[in-house]
């Protein structure tokens, strides 16, 4: 197998309470051989313990103390696995209502969403806010597992029934790839081997989705965009005159030679090396770090960025933005903050609150005064200085931001630029 | 290269070289914890690609237990010297000598957790705000769920159940005085990526990873180095066996495999036919379920 070349794909799991996620993704890892027996043997002892029949392979994932005493999920876990075609890693994320923040946190750096449902229950409202999230949170691909497919007997009426009603509420939503897989979690049905119990499928296997969904377009490649992180200058007398600008790019793809233009001093200049550890890039693209050097002296420091000259961000201090309310302590219009995006921060201001969604019916409540915990609401904010930024639909890293407590400095919303 | 992609090992290298930028740039006295064990140097490794041509711009930090393999210091001071970059060394025999920490008895004794007092001193003395780490998520359940940038509380405590939600790739460090950072910029790396990218890169490891004879002791399953460190129980011999190192710690308590996996690719072909844990050789871990778990939530990294 040749490992070294292979591609990452992060997914996130959603699911609500007993659905069988932590089976699930047990099931991946140990069909696909990513379990190794000292896991296994811990897990084949607590489940003995535990006075099950089975080995309940929900326990491999189960991380901190106070979760496998209530038997929960109660924060995001990531999770490891490889095949010969790709490396995954899982953001394992809770499904109760309490927890959207995680379902967000976990969504955020997703390629792909695994939505869960429960044959035997259909759509619930739990359903509707995954599925919702992974929309808000632009998740490219969502693959939709009916699980416990054994427990309705195998049907596919019932399979046929909740794709159906899906397909009715996710219309709304605009997630452009879904896929459907009735599934048993529990009895590997279409997860990594083919069901024998349900021959009116005629889709792949989850593990086969997931090793073949086409990832390399999820980047933008059009959009420059490359914010810097801080400025490499070595000192030393061979290098005397080095002046480089380290950064990761989020958008569009730069070449040696390139006319480009720095923000916010709107210099012009053309890029004369790309690099990383003295080795030359001929092309340099998202999600890439680098470090690049321009044929000017041009005066940049952290939080500038670096794009095209013909295609410049947003710049502005007036950002409309879908929030999703991380804190315990609710916020209110005319409240300081402070504002990270990229690699840029800033004090604010939430100036006006206006609306909240109803993640449920997708429904707007106007007229609102506060936002709370695992709210998603739209608001105002002016920071005090300028910031480059594009919408988040078109650039999932230069359109987000968070939103950080002045006084504690706590990490208290999630922004979605509008 | 075409298609705009990069593998998996690039873009793990990406993210690890983004986040130690990050931390150089949010942090006032960041440093980067060595313990000389393959994804400490690997993370030394990373830091110097992320500043090249400038030199790494914050110091190493090895918390010395006295325990250590003689060839994981001989590799160490080479390699700082190779770097030019800084080291500061943190005794835990000098905590103990000072009465700061108190030594194990028995034959189980190990100065494992006693390394806590000292990184935690050495941190205070000085004044580090950002400690980077080589742990990676997969090597331990309660690992799993570590963020990249880990807020610690003034006495150096993880709280796991009020951790920093991490969006995107925005990472807050701001923080309170006396507060700090513990960061993980290899989180996202399991054991396989880690000798792959070795291999990748052409990084040198201490020749303890590779295979070698050694005298050894077996103890509860568990093939220990024989050394001035460890006390022969009733019924233990020494054995002269061909083993190598898979994680590297202190001497009493990190065990070895049998093997003779004796380059990159014998080593990578055992991984992945492998069917037991790195950690599963640590005695450390073995203590409770929830034995990493406690000692995170107290300070150890």
């Amino acid at each position: 197998m040749n490992y070294q070349d292979i591609e990452l794909l992060r997914f996130t799991t959603a699911g609500s309470v007993d659905d069988g996620k932590s089976t699930l993704i047990g099931r991946l890892l140990y069909d696909s051989k990513s379990i190794f027996q000292d896991q296994l043997d811990a897990v084949e002892q607590s489940s003995k313990s535990k006075g099950f029949d089975y080995v309940d392979l929900s326990l491999l994932t189960d991380g901190l103390k106070s979760e496998r005493e209530q038997g929960i999920t109660i924060d995001v876990a990531y999770r490891y696995f490889a095949t010969p075609k790709r490396k995954f890693i899982i953001a394992d994320t809770p499904g109760h209502i309490q927890y959207t923040r995680n379902m967000v946190t976990g969504a955020s750096t997703a390629n792909l969403a695994i939505i869960l449902i429960d044959a035997r229950k259909g759509m619930l409202e739990q359903t509707h806010r995954h599925a919702f999230i992974a929309s808000l949170l632009r998740i490219p691909h969502a693959i939709v597992c009916v699980n416990k497919m054994d427990l309705v007997n195998y049907s596919e009426e019932v399979y046929d029934g909740i794709v159906a009603n899906f397909k009715a509420f996710s219309s709304k939503l605009g997630i452009n790839d879904i896929q459907f897989i009735p599934i048993s979690a529990l009895n590997g049905d279409n997860v990594v081997n083919r069901s024998e119990n349900m021959d009116w499928y005629q889709g792949s296997t989850l593990m086969y989705h997931l090793e073949t969904v086409h990832i390399s377009s999820d980047h933008n490649l059009i959009d420059c965009r490359f914010p810097i992180q801080s400025v490499i200058r070595p000192h030393t007398l061979e290098n005397q005159d080095y002046r480089g600008f380290a950064g990761r790019i989020d958008g569009g793809v730069f070449k040696p030679g390139d006319k480009v233009k720095s923000l916010p001093s709107g210099f012009v200049s053309t890029i004369k090396t790309i690099e990383l550890n003295g080795e030359q890039i001929s092309e340099a693209f998202a999600p890439m770090s680098v470090t690049m050097t321009l044929e000017d002296e041009i005066d940049n420091s952290r939080g500038d960025m670096i794009v095209r000259e013909n295609n410049v961000p947003e710049i502005g201090q007036d950002l409309e933005v879908l929030v999703t309310w991380m804190s315990t302590k609710p916020i209110q219009a005319r409240t300081k903050v402070v504002v990270k995006h990229t690699t840029n921060e800033s004090i604010g201001m939430v100036k006006e609150l206006k609306y909240k969604i109803d993640i449920n019916t997708l429904h707007r409540i106007e007229n609102i005064d506060k936002v709370e915990m695992n709210d998603i609401a739209r608001m105002s904010i002016r920071t005090a200085k300028p910031m480059f930024y594009d919408a988040y639909k078109k650039n999932r890293q230069t359109g987000s931001l968070i939103i950080i407590d002045e006084q504690t400095n706590e990490t208290i919303g999630a922004g979605m630029i509008i | 290269m075409s298609n705009y992609v990069i593998n998996h090992l690039k873009e793990l290298e990406s993210e690890a070289i983004f986040v130690i930028r990050e931390i150089a740039a949010q942090f006032e006295n960041p440093v980067l914890l060595f313990s000389g064990g393959k994804d400490s140097i690997l993370l030394t490794h990373l830091a110097k690609k992320a500043f090249y041509p400038a030199k790494i711009p914050f110091p190493l930090i090895h918390i010395d237990t006295g325990h250590n393999f003689p060839e994981t210091i001989e590799f160490r001071d080479n390699l700082v010297e190779k770097l030019g970059v800084k080291l500061i060394v943190g005794s835990v025999q000098e905590a103990i000598d000072k009465g700061r920490a108190k030594e194990e008895t028995g034959a189980d004794a190990s100065r494992n957790s006693l390394q806590i007092v000292s990184l935690l001193d050495t941190l205070e003395e000085y004044k580090v705000d950002a400690a980077m780490g080589g742990a990676r998520r997969d090597e331990e359940k309660a690992r799993a769920k570590e963020r990249f940038f880990s807020h610690r509380d003034e006495f150096g405590q993880w709280d796991p159940k009020n951790q920093r939600p991490e969006l995107w790739n925005l990472f807050n460090g701001r923080k309170n005085y006396g507060e700090h950072f513990r960061v993980f910029p290899i989180s996202n790396w399991t054991e396989m990526d880690v000798w792959e990218y070795i291999k990748l890169e052409n990084i040198d490891l201490p020749s303890l990873y590779f295979s070698h004879q050694r005298d050894c002791v077996v103890r509860d399953g568990v093939i220990l180095a024989n050394s001035e460190f460890i006390k022969l129980k009733e019924g233990e011999k020494v054995e002269n066996m061909t083993i190598r190192y898979r994680t590297c710690g202190d001497m009493p308590i990190t065990g070895a495999v049998e093997s003779e996996a004796d380059n990159l690719d014998k080593i990578i072909e055992e991984i992945a036919t492998t069917r037991t844990t790195e950690r599963g050789g640590r005695a450390d871990d073995k203590r409770a379920e929830t034995a990493m778990e406690d000692r995170k939530k107290q300070g150890y990294f």
